[in-house]
């Protein structure tokens, strides 16, 4: 079935295959190759959208991404809001809708995939226009690796949308024949449906491919939808050719207004008339085409309104041929209609200024041109100045960047013959960096054209009501946030005077468009306004994107379990298998208990606990951060980088080491083992590996480059296995036949290397519990072996493995502070009991200085204490504060110190907690006051250590 | 009306020559600025006052953020400024007479983890302490404050929780600039755009006027509130300044129907949204970390920001990218301002805002009016010292407790 408005034969989409599709509820029926606006064109169908202001019928004005009124919305195959009418490939079943201004979201999730591609190459060229594509030949014949990108489903650009020959061919034959030699290079990728979108640093551009949308509900389940490349280029060749400027004149916003050269393009590239009698509204020559292509495809053009007074000679003679009124030195004063243009209203203007009767002419179709503004947007993301160029009343690129041109009319060429000819040389290298001949393609033939009558150029036509005192009309500046003249006049007569607060003011240039039809215009209303040159006012900055782009095509694959790569142990099967619940600690999971069936984690946690003191418990430590500290300066590194000394430390033995940032702060803390005499292993928390790694990297390669040290992340080369409990020795001793593990013989502090259960291992002899412990380390891919055998000479002691928050209460009893939980970078190791820990000997280490700093040297600094709640079952909130007072004051209420960690203890029976308090120490024994959500509890302050504070157990 | 959503008044402000001098010269003419200015001319009678802007009025870093205002710092210096500020936010519509589309929909900070529960936690505590309204929400109340978070337990990075504050929110930054620039303008005060200041004359220890770009200018005082580029102010008059300036990226979307009704932040996988009057959501995360006053951020943050964004709204799917740009933040050590005395009589400093500035702008323009005016820092604003990087009495607000922004 051919659409009222479909020319048999005519255009390039596929008049044999019909798509059915649904607009505002309304079935229709349009062809592959058609946008949805060419498709609504064909079937009549002009009012697309409701002005979200005003509420006034809103149509469409273009034919591609300049489009700033007909915004819709896609309902299915899946909700997506705002989309440019004329950038939406027609497919079967689509169904879409013109809302109000403002878009739905969906309310599921996204069932499609999105992904990025990284590509490098010698030349990309954006635009498969005449001159993107003689820039891309020019290159790809010379060798270099090509990648040109283009925005449409098929190349030619501007030669689509008109009725031009190339070398003796129809536009569209000629770039198709250009491609198909490109495509048949090797070193040459041409993406279509690719919108370049952004220009940043270092020639880096980003592009967005739409790989399925045209598919519809036929998409690919396995493909992607959307794929961005990032696209790194020696050199960039900018051909995204020009966009046609609307006119602003009262009631400049009905639907079937819409630009000449897009009534061009819908005639020729889809067959598509977009009325039946039009009026044609211009300040330069181009829109003449439009007229005569028009008629010549059997619309009547009633008038071409032209507000020079001198028409170009040669189109004269074209119109008269074909018996077109021209009405030179007239404008558009306004319209009449309501859900479509019914009557254009002409009258003579000269020198800014309205003069004599305005006369009526009837039409359905309003085409207008006021010039056209090169797309120079990714030249301005790479920071290329824009120059105002007042013969064209538009800003054009101010010269090549080092690594980026602009070619054909983005670069302000008119004709196709000079846009052909730029783009050819385009692609060579600017001249003073060029070790070759130089590059270019041989330029086509193009037929003949008349020659340019300079343009005029008119910001806005005045309002006929200005001076006949008649109801003042709505000139729109912005069609999509409903701006009008007399928003801008409003801001210039606020006393704005910058173009950037005009913006602001009327939100011109804020929608969808980003100030594609609107910016210039803008400026030069209030230059006009204010009597300032607009060459120096300028225009907003362009940012990217230069097209909108969805939030899950940036996302890519980073969804879900990608978001953040997820971290395991070699014994995470095991955890898993036997009812761990995890935590996650950085990228790692770690067991964060193991409960029994039915058993709550509190009472997981005191069964734990009770096992690592009273018999033999472990757990998986693999987590900790390991570096391995190699080379001559090893120990001198190592020595400024921790408050306490380590160099002294001997082969076999280890040590407790604090780090402090150049504030004094804590920064982290672990051990350290000597394992030879040029190298150490030391160990981090969990969740600062990278970033103590890093620290240490910094100091050492920014500072410290002299010293011979290198450092390895190892921390997933071992398997660590803690055991720890009275009965661990015998467990051990089990396993490990021919280790001497009597307390003189390995005692604590040191490390042994020893075969256990048959796997070469590292055994060293500290603890985190208080108890007597040994962790045991092998390498990874033996890790589940040496747990299953730990596990099975542990079992006649009813061995118990245990999660992060055995682990914690252990260590809390002992007063053993967790750095990031009982810290937070405002605590000194003196303020945690860690004093003995500071060396005085060194000469300096990072931190030093800071420790003689009046606020380090304060009496009451908060220090780490000790807590018992006054009812020994409540376990006090992490992060309560501490008062003086029972009876909470008015705010602000002055606050003692926090609670750091509270946990219930098995070992005590009790409830305890950690925290920071203001002169702690001193005020052991002290109540404080915890005001919580139900009450203020009273607690008493202690010492840290609140088990086995002589250490007797650790020895066994 | 237009879709600006307000009635702007038909007149904002003169445009001035410079005048031969001032009892006060305020260097930059960013939000921070024009209120200080304002609250000069407002609280103590001072209207021989000019602000110096390099560029356009607020076209800084208070164009270009996110708009969020809230009070829940951690620590009783910052609660106390940032709360004087929130408190100043509810009635500076009615003392601009301006509308500043000021809402308060609340700021949720989500825990992603048990030790961003514990540090939320401890602020809620503090801040109620501090007569900071603050509640700690389990992860069932945050879907009934915002129903579009994802708080299955099954995502990558769950949501554990959140702090929130109801008298938190947004506002519109430009007309918020503007009211105040308004206000001052009717005192009288002198709002200089395209004038950058390139030396600070100081005899004998004390400052006495300003070379720009337009000039000299004779000044009683100096006041500099030109966020990073106070760095380049200060170091003419030989003086230091611990700051660091980083790109902060922001965008924000299409206009969408309302499906956003609160503010919500999250450190842990690092995105902060909220959905403004006109429908658009407004997006912003991490900092650069590359040093530098160029507006000009890198890619990849905005693909990580986006990701962490459908990590929590899922619903935000196909909501497209429209625009997206850079601001400046200057940043000091302990994440914290300098507002006080310097070295140099007659000069003042007003920086290192970071991530901070726009919620505070009422404030500091109290706080910095009040240290100008009497030459002493006023209560609020006495701990952020810029002796304190020597002292070591820092007021540590990116410790493991803080919110980065």
């Amino acid at each position: 079935m051919t659409a009222p408005f479909r020319l048999p034969g005519r255009g390039l989409v596929d008049q044999g295959t019909d798509l059915e599709f649904s607009f505002d509820g309304r079935r229709y029926t349009g062809h592959p190759g058609d946008t949805l606006a060419s498709a609504l064109l064909a079937n009549g169908v002009h009012r697309v959208a409701t002005g979200i202001a005003y509420r006034r019928p809103r149509g469409i004005m273009s034919a591609g991404v300049e489009e700033p009124s007909a915004l819709v919305q896609i309902e299915e195959p899946f909700p997506e809001p705002m989309l440019q009418a004329t950038t939406v490939e027609l497919y079967a079943g689509l169904v879409a809708r013109g809302p109000a201004g403002r878009g739905r979201l969906a309310t599921a999730a996204d069932p499609a995939r999105y992904d990025a591609v990284h590509a490098h190459c010698d030349l990309l060229v954006v635009g498969a226009g005449p001159a993107g594509l003689l820039a891309a030949l020019a290159g790809a014949r010379d060798g270099q690796r090509v990648v040109l990108v283009d925005d449409q489903p098929r190349p030619g650009g501007s030669l689509l949308g008109t009725a031009e020959r190339v070398d003796g061919l129809p536009g569209p034959e000629w770039a198709a024949g250009v491609v198909a030699e490109l495509a048949a290079l090797p070193d040459v990728r041409v993406l279509s449906r690719t919108t370049a979108f952004g220009h940043y640093d270092d020639d880096f551009v980003l592009a967005l491919e739409r790989r399925t949308d045209h598919l519809g509900f036929d998409a690919p389940a396995g493909t992607s939808r959307q794929r961005v490349w990032r696209l790194r280029a020696r050199r960039t060749v900018v051909a995204t050719g020009a966009h046609e400027r609307p006119l602003v004149f009262p009631d400049n916003d009905r639907p079937g207004i819409m630009l000449a050269g897009a009534a061009r393009t819908y005639l020729h590239r889809y067959g598509v008339l977009t009325g039946r009698q039009a009026v044609v509204f211009t300040t330069d020559d181009s829109a003449y085409a439009a007229a005569t292509d028009l008629v010549d495809a059997g619309v009547t053009v009633a008038a071409v309104v032209d507000a020079r007074t001198t028409v170009p000679e040669a189109w004269a003679e074209q119109c008269a041929r074909r018996g077109i009124e021209i009405r030179a030195g007239e404008v558009v004063t306004g319209t009449s209609g309501s859900e479509r243009i019914t009557r254009a209203h002409t009258a003579p203007y000269a020198g800014g200024r309205l003069h004599g009767p305005r006369r009526g002419v009837d039409c359905d179709l309003l085409l207008v041109s006021g010039g056209w503004n090169p797309v120079a947007h990714l030249y301005s993301h790479a920071r290329g100045a824009l120059h105002y160029d007042p013969a064209r009343g538009a800003f054009l690129p101010t010269g090549d960047l080092p690594n980026l041109r602009v070619a054909g009319a983005a670069n302000g060429r008119a004709t196709l013959a000079d846009c052909l000819a730029d783009g050819a040389q385009a692609a060579d290298a600017p001249a003073s960096t060029r070790a070759s001949i130089p590059v270019s393609a041989p330029v086509p033939a193009t037929e003949p054209v008349p020659d340019q009558t300079p343009g005029l150029v008119l910001w806005s036509v005045p309002d006929p009501a200005e001076t006949d005192g008649g109801e003042p009309r709505p000139r729109f500046v912005d069609l999509q946030r409903d701006a009008t003249v007399a928003d801008v006049l409003r801001a210039t007569g606020a006393g704005l005077r910058s173009v950037e607060h005009v913006k602001r003011y009327t939100t011109i240039g804020t929608a969808h468009d980003q100030g594609r039809t609107s910016g210039v215009i803008a400026s030069g209303i209030v230059a006009d306004a204010l009597g300032a040159d607009i060459a120096t006012l300028g225009t907003t900055t362009f940012r990217p994107p230069y097209t909108p782009v969805a939030f899950a095509a940036l996302a890519g694959r980073d969804r879900g379990a990608l978001f953040d790569p997820v971290r395991v142990t070699p014994l995470h099967a095991w955890h898993t298998a036997h009812g761990a619940e995890f935590e996650n600690v950085g990228q790692w999971k770690r067991p964060r208990c193991y409960p029994r069936p039915g058993e709550s984690m509190d009472r997981a946690v005191l069964r734990e606990c009770r096992a690592a003191r009273e018999g033999v418990a472990l757990m998986d430590g693999s987590t900790l951060g390991k570096v391995s500290v190699q080379g001559p300066d090893a120990g001198e590194l190592l020595d400024r980088l921790y408050t306490n000394l380590i160099s002294t430390l001997k082969p076999g033995a280890a040590r407790y080491g604090v780090m402090c940032g150049v504030d004094g702060m804590v920064l982290d803390d672990g051990t350290v083992i000597r394992v030879a005499e040029e190298e150490f292993l030391l160990t981090t928390t969990t969740g600062n590996a990278a970033k103590i790694l890093d620290w240490m990297e910094e100091w050492l390669q920014t500072e410290w480059p002299h010293l011979r040290v290198t450092l390895t992340s190892v921390t997933d080369h071992w398997v660590t296995v803690p055991l720890v409990g009275p009965d661990s020795r015998a467990v051990l001793a089990a396993v490990a036949p021919d280790l001497d593990v009597a307390n003189a013989a390995f005692p604590f502090m040191t490390w042994r290397d020893a075969t256990v259960a048959g796997i070469p291992a590292r055994i060293c002899r500290i603890s985190f519990s208080g108890e007597l412990a040994y962790e045991v380390n092998v390498r990874g891919w033996e890790g589940p072996r040496l747990w299953e055998a730990l596990i099975a000479a542990g079992e006649p002691y009813g061995i118990t493995p245990y999660g992060t928050e055995t682990m914690h209460v252990l260590r809390a009893e002992k007063g053993y502070p967790i750095i990031g939980q009982d810290t937070d970078g405002t605590v000194t190791p003196q303020d945690l009991g860690l004093g003995w820990a500071v060396s005085r000997k060194k000469p300096d280490f990072i931190g030093k200085r800071s420790f003689t700093r009046a606020e380090n040297l304060r009496p009451d600094r908060k220090q780490l204490v000790g807590l018992l709640p006054e009812d020994p079952s409540l376990r006090l909130p992490e992060g309560a504060q501490l008062i003086a007072t029972a009876a909470v004051p008015a705010p602000p209420v002055p606050m003692l110190g926090h609670v750091t960690s509270s946990y219930r203890s098995a070992a005590l029976g009790r409830t305890f907690a950690l925290a920071l308090v203001k002169a702690g120490r001193e005020r052991i024994g002290d109540t404080l006051y915890a005001p919580l959500e139900e009450g203020v509890h009273p607690v008493r302050i202690t010492d840290p250590v609140l088990y086995d504070k002589e250490g007797t157990r650790r020895d066994g | 009306m237009t879709l600006a959503d307000v009635e702007h008044p038909d007149f904002l402000w003169r445009n001035p020559d410079p005048a031969s001098g001032y009892d006060v010269v305020v260097v930059g003419g960013g939000g921070h600025g024009l209120a200080t200015a304002y609250y000069l001319a407002r609280n103590h009678g001072i209207r021989r006052v000019a602000v110096l802007e390099k560029g356009w009025l607020a076209g800084g870093n208070m164009a270009r953020n996110t708009t969020i205002i809230r009070s829940n710092y951690l620590w009783d210096e910052s609660a106390a400024i940032y709360e004087h500020a929130l408190k100043l936010w509810e009635g500076l519509e009615q003392d601009l007479g301006y509308p500043l589309l000021f809402s308060q929909r609340g700021v949720l900070n989500l825990a992603h983890t048990l030790q961003d529960v514990r540090e939320s936690r401890r602020r809620v505590y503090a801040n109620r302490l501090n007569g900071v309204d603050a509640e700690w929400l389990e992860p069932e109340q945050v879907a009934e404050v915002c129903p579009i978070v994802d708080i299955s337990p099954d995502v990558r990075h769950p949501v554990l929780g959140a702090t929130y504050q109801p008298r938190a929110g947004i506002a519109k930054h430009d007309y918020v600039a503007w009211g105040f620039a308004r206000r001052a303008d009717e005192y009288g005060i002198d709002l200089i755009q395209d004038c950058e200041v390139t030396g600070l004359d100081i005899r004998a220890g004390r400052v006495v006027g300003v070379n720009t770009t337009r000039g000299r200018i004779a000044a009683g005082k100096v006041a500099l509130a030109a966020a990073g580029h106070t760095s380049v102010l200060a170091a003419m008059a030989g003086l230091r300044l611990p700051l660091q300036s980083h790109p902060l990226q922001a965008l924000v979307s299409d206009l969408l129907e309302p499906v956003h009704p609160t503010v919500v932040m999250s450190n842990a996988v690092h995105v902060y949204v909220s959905q403004a009057h006109k429908g658009e959501l407004v997006m912003g995360a991490g900092i650069d970390s590359q040093n530098g006053y160029g507006q000009r951020g890198s890619f990849h943050i905005i693909e990580r920001q986006m990701a962490a964004a459908l990590e929590l709204f899922p619903v935000f799917a196909r909501a497209h990218l429209l625009r997206s740009w850079a601001g400046i933040v200057d940043t000091t050590p302990d994440a914290s301002p300098i507002v006080g005395l310097t070295p140099v009589a007659g000069l003042y400093l007003n920086c290192g805002w970071g991530t901070g500035g726009f919620k505070a702008t009422p404030g500091v323009g109290w706080c910095f009016a009040h240290t100008v005016a009497n030459d002493e820092p006023h209560p609020y604003n006495a701990p952020f010292t810029l002796d304190r990087f020597t002292t070591g009495a820092l007021v540590d607000e990116h410790g493991a407790a803080a919110v980065a922004h």
